[in-house]
């Protein structure tokens, strides 16, 4: 054995900005995507969908259709062979429509043909005789007697009471608003796609871009009336989800038309189809009030929130939950009454969007904040920094914060920030309208604004949240190589990097595979909620850790020393002052080390159902945001001049992916405070296109600062934080906020437009 | 219908092509080059950005007949003797990707940037990606990789 130093350190563990594994395929167009994907002998499937809010379905007749030359089958509800609903917390979507229609897009029939325009056009020949049935589209009607039911149980999705501290509080100072916010799309860019393959067994495999593999694969198989081992799921390229494919899009569809036709079926959506066939974020109208001392001192608040949850229950429920029970902001608020409620209509169906129910409520809590700042007379940094929670104290819902809370510093920090110059009128570029030259500076008021965050991460309310790693270490081509199994969903945010750098962490080993995600191994959960840097971060390191334990009870037993005085680094196994013992490749030999570990975090608890009080999260995430805005106040117009950030990450895994993700996120919440909107009339969307629904462009987003704090959280993994809704929830109400400071105008809506700017 | 063109250096066959289909069909479904990518499919977000011609496009607002006889290249042409262009290098190195779906069309978009302008301002970085959406990275680290990509051409 050998006896050299351990001099060659590898790169790319945690707390370093490794490069992504996949990003040389992505730059370079080889990277399969979902939309990618083909088989030979594939044919295309398309979906027929409803054209009605509200309506019964008469009949379907399919003959027509089946004519065309090409087309290989046209299935409808009678053609699902199990239960004919999924649904994430509640199994009430139909897989095809089979006696009404709930919402405009919703599914009725799918044809497959050898072309994808031979079965959009066969589709068109599906007659389907529909009775249009009134349609309940104002969310505030859906509680009403005499409201239409969208289900037969009823308009009432969730109901979610807090009541806390004294029931009939008074304040000196009362300050209370009414706040909209609209529907906000998730715009991943890379449309629903997936490809399903018929198998030998009888079974499928389907190749599709998810969130989570485990709970597709549990509603598919219902749907099928299929066991799970007949149902194989493998993650596709992912082109970007916020939220957006935590729902099933074409999952059971392809299936159905695999097995239908035995042959490989593609199905992949345009955008107008990619609109109809995910959920949006919920819009919601807020009542808020703030009951406060005469220095701003937080006594009370109250809150009634509404959210739009559209036809079917999707998450609305958990929605509601984190409205509910985080609906106040990071603040210390003796006596609450929070009341948020979910509804059905028969508006586009409504879920999961990056910062989930909070950014709604974001809005309103902090617009309510900056009026208190104003009526005692203080300004918006220490209104917040004078209310904001600190470690050991507790939440709305009486939980102790028990870990770091720094929500003033965070305010602190990007108040302390540079603010940029003033508006170059000499270039108009960086005016409002920019080059279509609508301003030279006469009517340009600058604004500036802040807002701050906190966001569980990880599933609440006692949900069973864990994720599963099976690691392996063994030796390939002379050298150990570790490989990584789990079945949590890339989507972009980098969570292939963080495994590999966890992995060489552990075990001291440069080359890390992560193996392709499937559901060969068992479930990572969702890539939602901030959670799997956390979750499957954690399992990764357990699993990690039980290989190295193994590995060095084996190098133990051949060098005649005590495990607990060796460790792996470089590639070697080391004693206790770092000198290299035994090549891991030799102490490995020709065999494998593989562990497999299911890790949970912390409980958490269900809340009571009449007073919200209870341990509802595992982990909270703070963030902070000052926007910067030129607003042209003649004509409406808004020019983000720069949008900080301070965000407490716990620990940065990957410090420029965190720094990446704060970007993105701010990016995200800023659209929705001044342009993203999907627009819905009479339960129709009005906008189903990039060219109507606006994105922000580079010309629309600011430099971001990004100041990056690591107070680690002493329950998790390294000591993690999530880290990738905080930013979208703060940043939409601090760029709303300077708009407002610009303009001295109220603004309780956003997107915020034009003539909300100009009162016209 | 029959189109022939002149893909990445290579002259391509595709039969039996309805005439309604794009030219981004026709590379994606036709000729196994999914790299130009179909995000929006009507010329909004950039994602599917080729050279026709020596000029950036978007392929899915060009008929796949309109690429006949002409030279296509495309995101999977930019990397010369397996040497990655500059760009892509800078994409990489700079955290410009997270989802990548934009990244093909991006790519393409600032390597022509870079051809015509070797060292952009930063107004003119915006202006010229300004036709390209991406949804994942609040644009800053690909505005680093055009400026990475740009100073290390500047200093060849």
């Amino acid at each position: 054995m050998t006896t050299t130093e351990a001099t060659a350190r590898q790169t790319g563990r945690i707390g370093e900005s490794a490069q992504r594994p996949d990003g040389t395929l992505k730059v370079t167009g080889e990277y399969a995507y979902a939309s990618d994907l083909w088989h030979d002998d594939m044919v295309w499937g398309v979906t027929l969908r409803s054209p009605h809010p509200s309506a019964r379905i008469r009949r379907i007749d399919v003959a027509e259709a089946l004519t065309v030359p090409g087309v290989t089958a046209v299935l409808t509800a009678d053609d699902v062979p199990g239960e004919n609903a999924y649904g994430l917390e509640h199994a009430d979507s139909p897989v095809l429509a089979a006696d009404v229609v709930r919402y405009v897009g919703e599914p009725v029939a799918l044809v497959a043909a050898d072309h994808p325009e031979t079965a959009r056009r066969a589709a068109a020949r599906i007659r389907v005789d529909y009775e249009v049935l009134p349609a309940l589209t104002d969310p505030r009607r859906a509680l009403d007697d005499d409201a239409p039911r969208v289900h037969p149980g009823g308009n009432l999705v969730r109901h979610q009471r807090l009541r806390r501290g004294d029931p009939d509080p008074t304040a000196p100072v009362v300050v209370s608003l009414d706040f909209c916010v609209g529907m906000q799309d998730q715009a991943f860019l890379g449309p629903e796609s997936g490809l399903a393959v018929p198998a030998e067994d009888g079974g499928v495999d389907l190749y599709v871009a998810t969130q989570w593999l485990h709970i597709d694969q549990r509603q598919v198989c219902l749907a099928l009336g299929m066991p799970p081992e007949k149902v194989r799921l493998t993650l596709a390229g992912v082109g970007g989800a916020f939220g957006g494919r935590e729902d099933l899009s074409v999952h059971v569809h392809a299936c159905l038309l695999a097995l239908r036709t035995g042959r490989p079926v593609k199905m992949s959506y345009g955008r107008e189809e990619s609109f109809y066939g995910h959920v949006h974020r919920h819009p919601a109208t807020m009542t808020y009030e703030f009951g406060a001392e005469r220095d701003g001192t937080l006594v009370y608040a109250r809150a009634h929130v509404l959210l739009d949850g559209g036809a079917y229950a999707s998450s609305t429920a958990a929605v509601v939950g984190n409205a509910g029970l985080l609906g106040l902001g990071p603040y210390r608020i003796p006596s609450v009454a929070v009341d948020a409620y979910g509804v059905f209509t028969n508006n586009p169906p409504c879920g999961a969007m990056r910062g989930f129910g909070c950014v709604q409520a974001a809005f309103a809590h902090e617009a309510l904040m900056d009026e208190l700042a104003d009526a005692v007379g203080v300004d918006p940094v220490e209104i917040r920094r004078r209310n904001g929670l600190r470690e050991g104290e507790r939440t709305i819902t009486g939980q102790a914060v028990d870990s770091p809370a720094p929500v003033a510093e965070l305010l602190q920090r990007v108040a302390d920030l540079p603010l940029p110059p003033p508006a170059d009128t000499a270039d108009i570029r960086s005016l409002p309208g920019a080059v279509g030259n609508t301003t030279h500076g006469e009517g340009v008021r600058r604004g500036v604004g802040y807002a701050v965050t906190m966001k569980n991460v990880g599933f609440s309310e006692g949900f069973d949240d864990y994720s599963t790693a099976r690691v392996r270490l063994q030796v390939t081509g002379g050298e150990a190589v570790a490989s990584v199994h789990t079945a949590a969903a890339e989507v972009g945010q980098g969570l292939v990097t963080v495994q590999q750098q966890i992995a060489r962490t552990e075990l001291g080993v440069e080359r890390v595979v992560v193996v392709p995600a499937d559901t060969t191994v068992g479930s990572a959960g969702s890539t939602s909620a901030s959670r799997q840097t956390y979750v499957t971060g954690g399992a990764v390191q357990a699993a990690c850790g039980a290989v190295r334990t193994a590995v060095l009870q084996r190098a133990a037993v051949a060098l005649g020393l005590s495990p607990a005085a060796l460790r792996l680094d470089g590639d070697k196994v080391v004693g206790s002052s770092g000198e290299v013992l035994a090549d891991l490749a030799e102490v490995l030999g020709g065999d494998a080390v593989e562990e497999t570990v299911e890790w949970r975090h912390r409980p958490t608890h269900a809340v009571d159902p009449e007073t919200g009080q209870g341990d509802a999260h595992v982990q909270f995430a703070f963030s902070a945001h000052r926007a910067v805005v030129d607003v042209d106040v003649e004509l409406g117009l808004v020019k983000v001049v720069a949008l900080d950030t301070a965000q407490d990450v716990g620990k940065a895994i990957n410090p420029d992916a965190v720094v990446g993700q704060i970007h993105g996120g701010s990016a995200q919440g800023m659209g929705l405070a001044l342009m993203e909107e999907v627009v819905v009339t009479d339960g129709h969307v009005r906008n189903p296109s990039f060219t109507d629904y606006l994105l922000p462009t580079v010309l629309d987003v600011p430099p971001m600062r990004v100041e990056v704090l690591e107070y680690a959280d002493p329950h998790a993994p390294y000591g993690v934080r999530g880290v990738g809704e905080p930013p979208t929830i703060s940043s939409g109400p601090a760029v709303a906020a300077a708009v407002r400071a610009a303009t001295g105008r109220p603004l309780r809506r956003v997107p915020i437009r034009p003539e909300h700017i100009t009162g016209t | 219908m029959r189109v022939t063109t002149t893909v990445n250096g290579t002259e391509r066959t595709a039969d039996d092509v309805w005439p309604g289909e794009s030219l981004l069909f026709l590379l994606r479904e036709r000729l196994g080059l999914p790299g130009a990518k179909n995000a929006c499919e009507q010329g909004e977000c950039g994602s599917c950005t080729v050279y026709l011609d020596g000029e950036p496009v978007c392929a899915c607002l060009v008929a796949a007949g309109q690429a006949t006889g002409r030279e296509v290249t495309t995101v999977e042409g930019l990397a010369e003797g397996g040497r990655l262009h500059p760009v892509q290098e800078a994409f990489v190195e700079a955290g410009a990707v997270q989802c990548g779906f934009c990244t093909p069309g991006l790519v393409v978009m600032a390597s022509d940037l870079l051809e015509r302008v070797p060292e952009p301002s930063d107004p003119e970085i915006r202006e010229a990606l300004a036709g390209n959406l991406c949804r994942c990275t609040g644009y800053e680290k690909i505005l680093d990789a055009v400026r990475l990509a740009a100073a290390r051409q500047a200093a060849r």
